[in-house]
């Protein structure tokens, strides 16, 4: 890692401004040598950016020396104007310098990483944070980057070290009688931090803040649910005709509301009859879509399959004469907007008990797993006889804790770590 | 001038089971002590075995080793601790004859070929082109040698406390080996210092045993080793007594003139065995606490009271003694003392038990940093085989975590270090359900054939206890229906499941008999060992599987020439935990204690990069 990176740490420009990140042995010489002169460490000043004789820009340049920096290498920050001429400019000028290279995606993270300025929890924190669209997103991200997930992963680590210590205490000293005898309100514990892990790995997880909340539509054929599904993301996202069997196979739009990601799925029209293979597929994945739903928007005039989702039945296209209001389906309709602003209502309410609380801390799916085997294990030794397989199980959940943070099996969390980390950071 | 494949210094528990461990792989060993007298002399407690300790005994006795014999030889009580437990923490544990225990250990000593015993003292080691060439003796005469094994106890440096005196010496009324320690030192070992304590001999005749509660020797007819046959000795009791509020106003009254308290001994002592007025000092609130009054032997009216390890002056240790039931009339025949010593950082030693730095020399019980006889004879043991192998030019023999107690016991010492006198625990052991004390043959037989150690007797015994193993394994086997265990009086749900007898015991309730499988001929504890084997199969699979995952997933090696000062990210005292311990793989440095998975991931990447 002798090389120096440099990327735009900002969003993609044009904007206001443009954050310019360096890092590395040479970035405070580079920034020298645009600015002419180097700032005091951590104090913001105003330099005019030069390539030879050509002024670059007027930007704000701060200096962060290593390795107390959130790379844990020379650190240094050009708040250009965000122009996309003059975030080329920059770029150019720096390329142009010697041991100077483009960030690759993920790398200055990877550099915090290898430095150990983070750990794989923090990682994946980061990585989903620079990730992250909605204000939902970021509030869970940062709080894994900042390390709220191992602080929790921690104090349940920690509390399971204290009740092992007091089984192998029984164990190993029992002859001793300096030592008494293993807490019999120990099982209690031990039962009671296995309900409270199960109570967090039951939250909503923090993929679906990522990934978005997938809400299917469907139903029969011809009942609307391309032209809904336009009126709902407000674009012509599906084609719609009057022929039964238009949408054939899957469409996906993401969009977004209020701060939260949804994945709007549109799907062929179950027909018990399809007219032939293609119309055939499209419903075998109709089918498969709904079972994946977090939310079910139903549109048959039959009852709702009895699926694990939560369903809003509806009564679409309720400006049709022969479609009367259900009192148990509600009414909307593209066309006339009735019923609209109420769906959208009726599906905010329905996600949040889908989505993590704002301020609570959010597993993904990987520390779900392995939070809910520890869950079982601390079930299975609170109601064990044998100490030591009490024992045992006390420790095959320190073994899933320490999965959690990376303690163990890095290479593993590593590879599935550095697979989704996009550029800029 | 004569050459020696290895010397053994010291004769103690590690020193002697060095000395017979280099000689049975065929090395030309000679061992050195002070007083050949001495050799076999049990400084501390008159006790072999205990929780953790135990299974040391059977996986130095299933290598062949001394001790477990000896303790057969010389036992006057015997107790299998934790009964109530789950067998794989039971410890089994002896009272020995002090006397009988010296003399078991030297007469199997003098029966070992190719060893040789020395009288005199090493006071340096001899060096030539960086490695130990041989010793010079405290007269000047020098002895050439390839190893030598240093098992010196805490006669390096040793220091004696009690009260206001203080004396030089390892033991009380011996000297101590001083001028090898200053060298120790001068070569740039890494030396510390710590401290133990043993309690006051008390005058048996004089203690009122009516008055105390007994405890008897086991009368089920166990015995340490497998090799053991014929009638044990005549059998003596043991009794439990309790310290007083009495005792416990003297002990704080007094405690201005124990050097633990006024600053004299600086050095950690153990948190698992304190003295008695560490006890009271921390645990103020108790009102009493437990001592055991142990024989020390058939001829002898000593006796050892546990628990009452002092540094206190001689006449405090009287009063404490006349305020305990029981003991108000007796005297101290020889009083308690503790002693501080120098020991070499164990992590500057490979797993064999050599020191990195100095090839040749090998280190091995108190010296490096533990405490109890069981520890100290099963580092002998490695280290003398390996010192023995090595200047054959064999395969070394390295024991393993997931192997036994003593390869748990070598990665602790050689990785982390100590902070305190190391003992061993069952807790320690992450592989407690298979490492138990009933299978330590099972376990080490063929490591100790591979390194040349193990004799044709103890290899005769294994090969027979083998063919009645496999016979037993395969009674349990034969598969039997949920009716047919029914019709025989089982206590088992009619689920018409068809089982295997080995998983029919893993229910509640289920017995040999209700299998129909009658397995008498054998000897109880194999039948015992494969019967728990079957209970705990379903979680010695899953500690397989982590085994082979581990392996996989931690073994990637860390290069000897790695400077973790290079390493971004690393504290200093990560970088010097790190340099000190060098781990051979990254699992090793994960294991470090204070190594976060932050810096594990730092040094992979490393690691990474450089390739």
């Amino acid at each position: 890692m002798n090389d120096t990176i440099y990327a735009i740490s900002s969003g993609a420009p044009p904007a206001a401004i443009a954050v310019m990140r360096l890092s590395g042995p040479g970035a405070f010489a580079a920034v020298e040598r645009l600015a002419g002169t180097l700032p005091q460490p951590r104090r913001a000043s105003l330099r005019t950016l030069r390539a030879g004789d050509e002024v670059l820009d007027r930007a704000l340049v701060l200096l962060f020396p290593g390795p107390a920096t959130a790379t844990g290498e020379d650190l240094a920050e050009l708040h250009l104007h965000g122009g996309r001429a003059i975030v080329r400019a920059v770029s150019d000028a720096l390329a142009a310098m010697p041991g100077m290279r483009p960030a690759e995606a993920g790398e200055f993270t990877r550099r915090a990483l290898f430095n150990g300025r983070i750990d794989l929890t923090e990682a994946e924190g980061l990585a989903d944070l620079l990730a992250a669209e909605t204000e939902m997103q970021r509030r869970a991200a940062i709080r894994a980057a900042e390390g709220g997930i191992r602080r929790l992963v921690e104090q349940w680590a920690a509390r399971t070290v204290q009740l092992s210590a007091l089984v192998e205490a029984a164990l190993d000293h029992a002859d001793e009688d300096d030592v008494s005898s293993a807490d019999s309100n120990l099982a209690e514990l031990i039962a009671e931090l296995s309900r409270e892990i199960d109570g967090v790995a039951a939250r909503p997880g923090s993929e679906r803040l990522r990934d978005g909340v997938r809400i299917v539509l469907a139903g029969q054929p011809n009942a609307g649910k391309s032209t809904l599904l336009n009126a709902l993301v407000d674009r012509d996202a599906a084609i719609v005709s009057p022929l039964a069997g238009t949408t054939r196979d899957r469409i996906e739009v993401p969009i977004m509301r209020n701060g939260i990601a949804y994945l709007l799925i549109d799907t062929a029209g179950l027909n018990e009859t399809p007219a032939d293979q293609v119309e055939e597929i499209g419903i075998a994945r109709a089918r498969q879509s709904i079972g994946q739903a977090d939310l079910l928007l139903w549109l048959n005039d039959v009852p709702p399959p009895a699926e694990p989702v939560p369903v809003l039945w509806l009564n679409p296209r309720s400006d049709l004469p022969d479609r009367d209001a259900e009192p148990e389906r509600l009414s909307v309709s593209a066309l006339t907007g009735e019923g609209m602003a109420e769906l959208w209502q009726a599906i905010e309410e329905a996600v949040a008990a889908l989505l993590p609380a704002p301020d609570a801390v959010a597993l993904n799916q990987r520390q779900r797993m392995l939070a809910s085997a520890a869950a079982s294990h601390l079930r299975a030794a609170s109601s064990e006889p044998d100490q030591l397989l009490q024992a045992e199980r006390l420790r095959a959940a320190m073994r899933s804790f320490h999965a959690i943070t990376g303690a163990i099996d890095v290479e593993a969390m590593l590879d599935a770590l550095f697979g989704q980390f996009c550029i800029g950071k | 001038m004569h050459h020696w494949d290895v010397i053994v210094i010291g004769g103690g528990h590690a020193g002697t089971e060095a000395a017979a461990a280099a000689a049975r792989c065929g090395a030309t060993t000679s061992l050195l002590t002070f007083d050949p007298e001495q050799i076999g002399a049990m400084s501390c407690n008159p006790a072999i075995g205990g929780l953790g300790k135990g299974h040391l005994v059977r996986e130095v006795d299933a290598l062949d080793g001394l001790i477990a014999r000896a303790a057969d030889a010389a036992a006057i009580h015997y107790r299998l601790l934790n009964r109530s437990k789950g067998p794989a923490v039971q410890g089994p544990r002896i009272q020995a004859d002090r006397r009988r225990y010296a003399t078991a250990i030297q007469s199997q000593l003098a029966a070992q070929s190719n060893l040789s015993i020395l009288a005199g003292e090493a006071v340096a080691l001899q060096l030539a082109g960086g490695r130990v060439a041989g010793i010079v003796l405290a007269g000047g005469e020098q002895i050439a040698c390839s190893a030598v094994v240093l098992a010196s106890g805490t006669f390096l440096g040793g220091r004696i406390f009690r009260g206001e005196e203080r004396e030089t010496g390892g033991r009380v009324g011996e000297r101590a080996a001083t001028q090898l320690g200053r060298q120790l030192r001068e070569l740039g070992l890494p030396i510390s210092r710590l401290k133990t304590g043993t309690p006051p001999r008390l005058d048996g005749r004089h203690i009122d045993w009516a008055r105390l509660e007994e405890q008897p020797s086991d009368v089920e007819p166990w015995r340490m080793s497998p090799l053991t046959h014929g009638s044990r000795l005549p059998q003596l009791a043991c009794a439990i007594t309790r310290t007083t509020e009495q005792t416990h106003t003297i002990i704080r009254d007094n405690l201005d003139r124990s050097p633990l308290f006024t600053g004299a001994i600086e050095a950690g002592g153990p948190r698992y065995c304190p003295s008695i007025e560490d006890k009271i000092f921390r645990f103020g609130d108790r009102d009493g606490h437990q001592i055991f009054l142990e024989p020390e032997g058939l001829e002898t009216h000593l006796v050892y009271p546990n628990g009452l390890s002092t540094s206190l002056p001689a006449d405090v240790q009287q009063a404490v003694i006349a305020s305990i039931p029981g003991l108000e009339r007796t005297t101290i025949v020889t009083a308690g003392y503790a002693v501080e010593y120098d020991h070499v950082d164990p992590r500057c030693l490979a797993p064999t038990l050599m020191t990195r730095d100095l090839p040749g020399l090998y280190c091995a019980g108190q010296i490096n940093g533990t405490t109890g006889y069981e520890e100290a004879a099963a580092q002998g043991l490695v280290a003398g085989a390996n010192a023995a192998l090595a200047v054959l030019e064999r395969a070394p023999m390295i024991l393993q975590r997931d192997q036994s107690y003593i390869g748990v016991m070598l990665d602790d010492l050689t990785l982390q270090g100590i902070t305190e006198p190391y003992r061993m625990l069952t807790a320690r052991a992450e592989y407690r359900l298979h490492l138990r004390a009933d299978n330590a043959p099972t376990r080490l037989h063929d490591t100790g054939v591979a390194a040349g150690i193990i004799g044709k007797p103890r290899d005769d015994h294994e090969q027979a206890r083998r063919k009645a193993r496999s016979a037993i394994a395969e009674a349990l086997s034969d598969s039997r229906t949920a009716s047919e265990l029914g019709r025989r009086g089982a206590p088992v749900s009619q689920d018409g499941a068809r089982r295997t007898a080995g998983e029919w015991l893993r229910f509640p309730g289920v017995t040999l008999d209700h299998l129909g499988i009658d397995l008498a001929e054998h000897e109880p504890e194999l039948v015992e060992e494969l019967i728990l084997d079957a209970r705990y199969a379903p979680y010695l699979e899953r500690q397989n599987a982590e085994v082979e995952s581990m392996a996989r997933s931690d073994g990637t090696p860390l290069p000897a020439e790695l400077r973790y000062q290079a390493i971004a990210g690393l504290s200093n005292e990560m970088v010097e935990r790190l340099d000190t311990a060098r781990p051979a793989t990254l699992g090793e440095a994960a294991r470090i204690r204070g190594i976060t998975p932050a810096a594990v991931t730092a040094i992979l990447l490393h690691l990474r990069r450089a390739a």
